[in-house]
């Protein structure tokens, strides 16, 4: 059993890494580029068996406290 | 007058800020970070470096480490707190001070002597900086960038929160003597209580002549004004 989480900035926090990842992307000739966000991906592996429920609100809970800053990013997490 | 200068993995400004307070005639050692307590101490810097290798994000480690749970008992109970450089991230990740802090905006790693205006004299770690005085100091970080929201950004400016701003060496706010792009040009901040503060830039690297500075000691005279008023202040 696997929780996926994917942190991404804030659309209101500058991204100084996707703007310049755009504007190569622009360079190298690809359009209809309109934005690039970069964020985190975390594994989590759980044990096997573990409540599915419970599961998703504690790492929702640790995505909150830990794996994000809920100030400048935001976060979504999938238990599968 | 008695600091506690924490000490992380991979903290790297520690020992910067001990010879600075001793530099001063003042006591200063250094606290683990897996100890739970302070022991006797007047005032507590949070140094610079890559706490925790920075992992995840700057600061976002160390605010869960148990020393972190002591100084915000201290902070709580009006103590005099400071963040250099990693240690503002430490303090702004463990909710001490408002906002946070994010890669500078050219994705560059900055070390370099800045400039720096005091946007005000009401707190204990600016109250003796010279009226007009432009301080020079040096910055090293490559997340520097202050961010808050508008309404956080709102209730700094209405409190006298913001302490220190990046300005060019006549004190002009302008955008090319912002290194980071931090909003407002936010160099350095305080929180409600005033108490605890936060600044990118190292004073403590710049408190003799022979280092290319004297100016950071006018922030370490304030903590020591500060200090001094309330031992007399407890004593009274």
């Amino acid at each position: 059993m696997k929780a996926k989480i994917i942190i991404t900035p804030k659309k209101a926090v500058v991204d100084p890494q996707g703007i310049t990842v755009k504007k190569a992307l622009e360079h190298m000739g690809y359009t209809g580029v309109t934005g690039v966000h970069i964020g985190k991906y975390i594994e989590i592996d759980l044990a096997a068996g573990t409540d599915k429920a419970a599961a998703q609100k504690a790492i929702n809970d640790a995505a909150h406290k830990l794996l994000s800053n809920p100030l400048i990013e935001d976060y979504k997490v999938e238990i599968e | 007058m008695n600091f506690a200068v924490l000490q992380f993995p991979a903290s790297n400004c520690d020992q910067d800020a001990v010879h600075a307070v001793r530099h001063f005639g003042h006591s200063a050692r250094l606290v683990w970070h897996k100890d739970a307590s302070l022991g006797d101490t007047d005032c507590v810097i949070v140094p610079g470096g890559f706490s925790y290798g920075d992992y995840l994000r700057c600061g976002a480690i160390a605010r869960f480490s148990p020393v972190m749970q002591a100084v915000k008992q201290f902070a709580d109970n009006g103590g005099l707190v400071i963040g250099i450089c990693n240690g503002f991230q430490v303090l702004t990740e463990s909710h001490l001070l408002p906002g946070a802090l994010i890669r500078n905006r050219d994705l560059q790693f900055h070390c370099e002597n800045i400039f720096l205006k005091t946007a005000t004299n009401d707190s204990p770690f600016t109250s003796k900086i010279p009226a007009g005085k432009i301080l020079r100091v040096p910055i090293a970080h490559g997340e520097g960038c202050y961010f808050a929201d508008e309404e956080t950004l709102a209730k700094l400016k209405a409190n006298n929160q913001i302490l220190w701003q990046y300005c060019d060496q006549d004190g002009n706010l302008t955008d090319s003597a912002n290194p980071n792009g931090a909003l407002l040009n936010i160099a350095g901040i305080c929180n409600e209580k005033r108490n605890v503060a936060g600044l990118m830039p190292h004073p403590e690297r710049a408190c003799e002549p022979l280092l290319g500075s004297a100016d950071g000691k006018w922030i370490f005279e304030s903590i020591f004004a500060a200090l001094k008023n309330k031992t007399v202040a407890q004593a009274a």
